[in-house]
C-alpha cells in the first residue's frame, strides 16, 4: 500500500509565487503554513500582507488575510486581535516595512504586548521597490541610493530589530533565525512553531526575524547570494532566542544550543 | 429613557455604545478628548476595549483591522489629526469597510488653533485621503443630533460599507445639552450579515481577503465603478436637510450647517423683526449634499448668503447648487472666531442693498 510521506501542506496555496529565483520567501511561506498546520490553526488565522514584496501573501496561504498600508501591518493586528481575542493573528513585514516606515508601529505593539506573531523578514534591501537602501542595509553594502555602498556616516549602522524589540520588558518572545541552509530552516521552524504555540497559550507579543536572500537586487547568483549572507549577515545579526515568556533577558543563544 | 445633561462629546461616546460599538482605538488631541475618556472607562463596563493608540496614523490602521473582522468600531480625533488618519481612511473606502469617524474639528491650517472651526469641509466632503472615494458625512448642529446621527452612523456605514463621517465642530463637543438616547432602537437600514469578514476560513468556505490592492488596471477600473456605485446610492438614498422659514415668501436663503446654523435661526427672527424677509436651508449630510434641494429654495430667493466657519468651503458646493441663476455670497469667520446673530443680520442687508456684483465678491 502505498503511503503519503510528504505533500504540500494544506495552508499553502497550491499556486505559483511571484518570487524571483533563489528569494527565501517561499521558503519562510512554507515554513509558516507548516507550523499553522501542525498546531491545527489554519480555520481561526488571519494573516496580514504587508507593502514590499509580500504584498501578495494573501494569494499564498489559505487563512484569511488582510493587506496592511506600509508599515502598519502591527497595527492592523491589533485592531483585528482586540476585535477578536479568539483568532490567531500574524503579520508577514519586511525590513523596510517593519524598520523604517513602520517602526513605531511595531515597537508600539510589542510593547501593548498584542497576543499577536510577527515574521520579521530581513534581507537587507528594498525588493519590491527594486533594491533601495534598508535600515538594515549592511555597511559599505551596494543599493540603488547608495550606489557607493552604505555610507554609516550618513546611514548610521544597520538596526538590529530582533535585539532593540528585545530591550522592551512586554514581549513573550524574540528571536533571530535564517533559512539560507536546510538546517538552519529547521530550526527556523522551530523558532516559529514556539511564537505561534506561545501566541494560541495566549501569552503576548512574539517576533521573530529571519534572515532572508534577494538575489536579484543583491547582484548575486542564488548560491552566491547564500555565501553573501553567511559572510556578511550573520556575524552582525547574531542567530538565537533573544526573549522568552517568563525568562530573564538573556544574550544570543549561539544556533546549535536551541534545538 | 429620561433625558440627560451632557457634555456633547460624552453624548456622542454613549451613542456609539448604544448602537452596540465595543470597540476604540484612538489618540488625545483637544478638543476631543472627552471622547476617548469617556470610552475608556464605558467600554470595559460592556465587554468592549478601549486602546491607545501610538498616533492617529495607527489608529485608522487599528479601526481598519477591526472593521475587517466584521465588530462595529469608531474613532474620534480632530482637524491636524485626522489629516494623519487619511492614510487608514482611505484603505477603510477601498476595502470597502464600514467604520465610524468623528472630526470635532478646530481651526488650523497646520497647528492652527485649539477653539471651533469648520475648515475640513473639503477635507471630509471631497475625499480627503488618495484616490477616488468618499465618505458619508453627517453635520448634527446640537448634542441630541450628534447622538442621533452617531447611531444611524453606525448603520449605514455597515449597510454601505464605506466609512461614514460625523462632522462636528468645537462647540458640539463642549457645550452640554440635555440628550435622550432610545435602547433597542430599530437600525435605520436593513442590514445583511457580514460574510465578507476575515474570521478565519472555516470548514470548506473560500478564503476573506480584506484588500484594496488591485494590480490589474481593468479590475482597479472595475472596483473604482463599484464604489462610484455605492456613491451614486448614497447620493439617491441618503440626503438629509432641514429648513427653516420656507414655508413663507422669502427674499435672502441662508445655507449654513453644524451649530453655525443654529445662530443663524437666531439671526433669522432678527431679520424678520428688522423686515427683511430670509429663509435657511440646513444640510445635514454634507456628503451626499443636498444640491437639488439647494436648488430648488434658491429659486424662490433674490440672493443667498451662505455663512461658515470657514474661508468658504461649503460655499463652492452652493455655488455648483444654484449654477449662476442668483447671487451667492459668503460670509466667514476663522480661527476659532465665531459668528454673530448681529453679523448675519448685517450681511443680508448689506446683500439686499448693494449691487448684485459686490455681493458675490466672495
Amino acid at each position: 500500500m502505498l503511503e503519503t510521506v510528504f505533500c504540500r501542506t494544506p495552508a499553502l496555496a497550491d499556486v505559483t509565487t511571484h518570487y524571483c529565483p533563489g528569494c527565501t520567501h517561499g521558503v519562510i511561506h512554507r515554513l509558516v503554513a507548516e507550523v499553522i498546520d501542525e498546531l491545527g490553526l489554519r480555520e481561526r488565522t488571519i494573516g496580514i500582507a504587508p507593502v514590499g514584496c509580500s504584498v501578495l501573501a494573501y494569494n499564498y496561504f489559505t487563512t484569511d488575510f488582510q493587506e496592511a498600508s506600509h508599515g502598519r501591518a502591527p497595527a492592523v493586528a491589533t485592531g483585528i486581535k482586540r476585535a477578536r481575542p479568539d483568532l490567531i493573528v500574524f503579520s508577514y513585514q519586511g525590513d523596510g516595512d517593519l524598520a523604517s516606515i513602520g517602526m513605531g508601529e511595531i515597537v508600539h505593539c510589542a510593547n501593548r504586548g498584542e497576543k499577536i506573531t510577527v515574521i520579521f523578514v530581513n534581507n537587507a534591501i528594498y525588493g519590491m521597490t527594486g533594491g533601495q537602501m534598508a535600515p538594515t542595509t549592511m555597511p559599505g553594502q551596494i543599493a540603488t541610493t547608495c550606489p557607493l555602498g552604505r555610507d554609516v556616516n550618513l546611514a548610521g549602522y544597520p538596526i538590529r530589530v530582533a535585539e532593540l524589540l528585545s530591550t522592551l520588558r512586554t514581549p513573550a518572545f524574540i528571536a533571530r533565525a535564517s533559512v539560507h541552509t536546510p538546517l538552519y530552516a529547521v530550526n527556523a521552524k522551530e523558532m516559529l512553531r514556539r511564537a505561534f504555540r506561545h501566541q494560541a497559550e495566549g501569552r503576548c507579543f512574539t517576533l521573530v526575524e529571519v534572515l532572508s536572500t534577494c538575489p536579484t537586487n543583491w547582484g548575486l547568483p542564488p548560491a552566491e547570494a547564500t555565501q553573501w549572507l553567511e559572510e556578511h549577515m550573520l556575524p552582525y545579526y547574531p542567530l538565537g532566542i533573544f526573549k522568552e515568556p517568563g525568562g530573564e533577558d538573556r544574550a544570543p543563544t549561539p544556533l546549535g544550543e536551541n534545538r | 429613557m429620561a433625558k440627560k445633561l451632557m457634555k456633547g462629546s460624552e453624548a456622542i461616546g454613549e451613542a456609539a455604545i448604544q448602537a452596540g460599538c465595543k470597540l476604540f482605538f484612538g489618540y488625545p488631541i483637544t478638543p476631543q478628548n472627552e471622547i476617548p475618556e469617556y470610552m475608556s472607562h464605558r467600554l470595559p463596563q460592556v465587554g468592549g476595549t478601549f486602546v491607545q493608540a501610538e498616533s492617529e496614523v495607527a489608529a485608522s490602521n487599528m479601526i481598519y483591522g477591526a472593521a475587517g473582522s466584521g465588530e462595529r468600531v469608531f474613532t474620534s480625533s480632530s482637524s491636524p489629526g485626522i489629516s494623519l488618519m487619511q492614510e487608514g481612511i482611505s484603505y477603510i473606502a477601498g476595502s470597502e469597510l464600514p467604520v465610524v469617524l468623528v472630526n470635532i474639528m478646530r481651526a488650523g491650517p497646520g497647528l492652527g488653533g485649539i477653539l471651533p472651526s469648520q475648515a475640513d469641509y473639503f477635507q471630509a466632503t471631497k475625499g480627503g485621503g488618495h484616490g477616488d472615494y468618499r465618505l458619508l458625512v453627517l453635520a448634527p448642529w446640537s448634542v441630541q443630533e450628534a447622538a442621533d446621527l452617531i447611531q444611524d452612523a453606525f448603520d449605514l456605514a455597515d449597510f454601505y460599507r464605506n466609512p461614514v463621517m460625523v462632522l462636528g465642530d468645537g462647540l458640539i463637543g463642549q457645550m452640554m445639552e440635555p440628550v435622550e438616547f432610545h435602547p433597542g432602537r430599530k437600525p435605520c437600514k436593513e442590514l445583511k450579515p457580514k460574510e465578507w469578514a476575515a474570521t478565519g476560513c472555516k470548514g470548506d468556505r473560500p478564503t476573506n481577503i480584506i484588500n484594496s490592492l488591485f494590480l490589474d488596471p481593468a479590475a482597479l477600473e472595475q472596483h473604482n465603478h463599484k464604489l462610484q456605485a455605492k456613491y451614486e446610492a448614497m447620493k439617491r438614498d441618503e440626503i438629509r436637510y432641514a429648513e427653516y422659514g420656507t414655508d413663507e415668501p422669502y427674499d435672502v436663503l441662508i445655507v449654513a450647517y453644524g451649530t453655525v446654523a443654529r445662530v443663524c435661526v437666531t439671526a433669522l427672527e432678527d431679520l424678520r423683526e428688522a423686515g427683511i424677509r430670509a429663509a435657511m436651508v440646513r444640510p445635514v449630510t454634507l456628503f451626499p449634499f443636498p444640491y437639488a434641494r439647494v436648488r430648488a429654495a434658491a429659486e424662490r430667493a433674490k440672493a443667498l448668503l451662505v455663512v461658515e466657519l470657514s474661508c468658504g468651503q461649503m460655499v463652492e458646493d452652493v455655488r455648483l447648487a444654484v449654477e449662476g441663476i442668483r447671487p451667492v455670497h459668503f460670509y466667514g469667520r476663522q480661527g476659532g472666531m465665531l459668528v454673530t446673530p448681529e453679523e448675519v443680520v448685517d450681511e443680508a442687508r448689506r446683500l439686499l442693498a448693494g449691487p448684485q456684483q459686490e455681493a458675490d465678491h466672495a
